[in-house]
């Protein structure tokens, strides 16, 4: 095990923006952020709709904002392959489903109030996760 | 207002994904190949976003209502069973394939990348299969 890229600082600080986001949800809105959640909902449930909706739109407008401040150019590198894309994007949108939430609904909503069934939802998708990125790098 | 706070909490998000970098597939690849070349940063978003919501959370859990809306309204499930293994297995293979979740995966769209598009409607569909099998089941 080789360490590389280490950068904890600006993902604590991603990290505390995150939680402020849940936080001010949570107080004045009342509900848990859990986007798969918030997105399934916009798209299957009239139930606040326009709620799910704009929480989205800012989820889109975050880069933007950031960018207009700091002036840095947000670089991301992304599999190309079609078929590999169309595949990661139905098991996670069935998964997250399925198994009630994803990174930020279990993992940070869920684990944030001590929930179990959160705790070992997070445990299993990041143990598949790893398992699954170390089988791609053998084959 | 809490149309204006729902917008709001996506941007600080957003950004959040963005300061962290957590909206890269690459950075999130790397954080879960601990076998490999290792960067363990994501880890800190978990902590940072834990270490100032649960204690909120907790202090704030005896209020009776939320600021602006009639009461709070989130999943209290507790039930420990097979789906939720399947569900987050199935998550958890898609989120290591490409190194996308929901949120930096919606986040991304900013960038106007084609491909992070790819995996947002497909996303999409498999939102839109599951909602199928649950109103039926």
């Amino acid at each position: 095990m080789n360490i590389i890229n280490f950068t904890p600082a600006s993902a604590f600080t991603g990290g505390l923006m995150i939680g402020l986001a849940v936080i001010l949800f949570y107080v004045l809105n009342g509900r848990l952020i859990g986007v798969s959640g918030i997105a399934s909902n916009f798209l299957n449930s009239k139930k606040n709709r326009i709620d799910n909706f704009l929480f989205l739109i800012g989820l889109i407008i975050g880069p933007i904002v950031y960018k207009f401040f700091t002036q840095d150019e947000i670089n991301i590198s992304i599999s190309n392959s079609f078929i590999l894309l169309v595949i990661a994007g139905l098991l996670v949108g069935l998964g997250t489903r399925i198994g009630g939430g994803c990174t930020s609904g279990h993992g940070i909503s869920g684990i944030g109030r001590f929930s179990l069934r959160s705790i070992i939802a997070t445990l299993t998708f990041m143990i598949v996760g790893i398992a699954t990125v170390l089988i791609k790098n053998i084959l | 207002m809490n149309r204006f706070i729902s917008l709001i909490s996506g941007i600080i998000f957003g950004a959040g994904l963005t300061v962290s970098q957590m909206i890269n597939p690459a950075k999130v690849l790397g954080f879960l190949n601990i076998f490999g070349e290792w960067d363990p940063s994501l880890a800190f978003v978990m902590i940072g976003a834990l270490i100032i919501f649960s204690p909120f959370f907790h202090v704030f859990k005896g209020k009776k209502k939320p600021y602006f809306a009639d009461n709070f309204y989130y999943s209290n499930n507790k039930e420990l069973n097979k789906k939720l293994i399947i569900g987050s297995s199935l998550f958890g293979a898609g989120w290591g394939l490409v190194g996308l979740c929901p949120g930096p995966a919606i986040a991304s769209l900013a960038l106007l990348n084609t491909d992070s598009l790819f995996f947002v409607i497909t996303m999409f569909i498999g939102f839109y299969i599951s909602n199928l099998f649950e109103t039926k089941s």
